[in-house]
């Protein structure tokens, strides 16, 4: 199979001012995966599919991905002569900047026909809040429907073109995203034997400790859950 | 049993905690081909020996419930080979997996439906907790905050073995079952509601989370390490 950089190449040369880039995956699989724009999206797809060399008939698994805001500090090593002489003294300049968040979709394509794959697409949104729409590939790979309302049920990522795009595993009233990074689960505790780690953390706003002078220490009962 | 020939006649009206005969007596009486009993064991033997589950699985859990139905294990030699497709046919919820919020109404729902006499045995760590995702966002923390459970089997997964060892207990506590008083079952008893409060799908819960009439955190003194 030709490489992401190979498939890219004829990707520009077939939709010229497609914004396309490859994204590098330094894990040991490294696979590099496509970042798409969303204008061309769903031609790219299109062509992929049903390009004679590529043939990815196949999409097997769609997931999302969450970027919050990050703080990105970099560190500028310069060296400065030394007036007096000596030894030029290394100087080291640090700038910070935020890297805006975003929600990542991610496509694994494979194809039947030929026996090769994966390629990797990558559609990101605009932002975490208002602009987290992408444009949805299922009218091309029909088995991206579930999986993309799973994005959109778990992330929040809204796919512009899919045809019935309703949360899948949480219920239809349910607010909020429980994948995403900032999901403040709902404080649900009841109580736990033997709590430890973030449970003991909130046991220990739910059954405050004993007095140590109390002789015999009384529990409290849980306020009400939910 | 009027009809039954019954040497010696008993008064009609013996307190139980006087029997008319002795066991050993009615051993002998057996022996002869004289069969004596009471409605009160005829009903608890009969309903012991014919607890028919509902066919219905939940998840990992089920697997092993299935393979307890099979020819290997054979459920079948304890009397709840039939497994019904139809909660009016059923007497036994096996809740056999994780209960996830989304499901747990469908599971109340399906306990209302089922005719009594009706038993729940809760199968493995999710149904009895909520097992290893009971930290998790959608996950139940145990089927007995909605219904009465008769017994738990502890496991994750139970094996087979564990299950029919359930039965065998569940099939024990029927028969120590009486037809009045304080030891009668659930549902012969007048303070008996019969239908269980089915929760709705909140916000971002179960509303409400848990039932208080069946179920209530217990109160846990925590006593702090110095
Ligand atoms: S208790 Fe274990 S085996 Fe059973 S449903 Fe839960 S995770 Fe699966």
């Amino acid at each position: 199979m030709e490489s992401i950089e190979q498939i890219r190449d004829r990707l520009l040369a077939r939709f010229p001012g497609a914004q396309l880039a490859v994204v590098a995956n330094p894990g040991p699989a490294a696979q590099h995966g496509l970042l798409l724009d969303h204008e061309h999206a769903a031609a790219i797809a299109l062509f992929l599919r049903d390009d004679p060399v590529l043939r990815l008939d196949q999409c097997t698994n769609v997931t999302g991905i969450d970027w919050p805001e990050k703080e990105i500090v970099e560190t500028v090593k310069s060296s400065v002569p030394d007036p007096a002489g000596g030894p030029a003294k290394i100087v080291e300049t640090k700038t910070k900047r935020l890297q805006p968040g975003c929600l990542e979709v991610v496509y694994h394509l494979y194809s039947v026909q030929h026996g090769h794959g994966p390629v990797i697409l990558r559609l990101r949104t605009g932002n975490r809040t208002d602009a987290v729409s992408v444009p949805s590939l299922t009218p091309v790979w029909r088995a991206c429907e579930f999986q993309e309302r799973e994005v959109f049920d778990l992330f929040g990522v809204t796919f512009a073109g899919h045809p019935d795009l309703r949360r899948i595993l949480m219920w239809d009233g349910f607010k909020d995203f429980p994948m995403r990074k900032d999901y403040v689960e709902p404080d649900d505790y009841e109580w736990e034997p033997t709590p430890h780690g973030a449970v003991l953390e909130k046991a220990k706003v739910h059954y405050p400790a004993p007095a140590p002078a109390a002789p015999a220490p009384t529990a409290v009962p849980p306020p009400a859950a939910g | 049993m009027s009809d039954a020939p019954t040497p010696p006649p008993s008064p009609a009206h013996q307190p139980a905690s006087l029997p008319a005969i002795t066991d050993a007596e009615r051993a002998e009486l057996r022996r002869h081909g004289i069969l004596l009993t009471s409605l009160q064991e005829l009903y608890t033997w009969g309903n012991s020996h014919s607890v028919w589950p509902l066919n219905f699985g939940l998840a990992c859990c089920a697997i092993e419930m299935i393979a307890a139905s099979m020819a290997k294990f054979d459920i079948a030699r304890f009397g709840s080979e039939v497994f019904r497709p139809s909660p009016r046919q059923a007497d036994l919820l096996i809740v056999s997996g994780t209960v996830t919020k989304k499901m747990a109404p469908q599971v109340v729902r399906l306990w209302n439906q089922m005719p009594e006499p009706k038993y729940c045995i809760a199968m493995g760590a999710c149904a009895i907790s909520g097992g290893p995702f009971k930290q998790g966002y959608n996950v139940l923390k145990g089927i007995d905050r909605f219904i009465p459970v008769d017994i738990y089997i502890p496991g994750c997964p139970p094996r087979p073995e564990a299950l029919l060892h359930g039965l065998v207990q569940l099939q024990e506590k029927i028969k120590g079952f009486t037809i009045k008083g304080p030891d009668a079952p659930r549902h012969l008893q007048k303070a008996d509601a019969g239908e269980y409060p089915v929760p709705e799908f909140g916000a971002r819960d179960l509303e409400p989370p848990h039932n208080p009439a069946v179920w209530s955190a217990p109160t846990l003194v925590r006593a702090e390490k110095s």
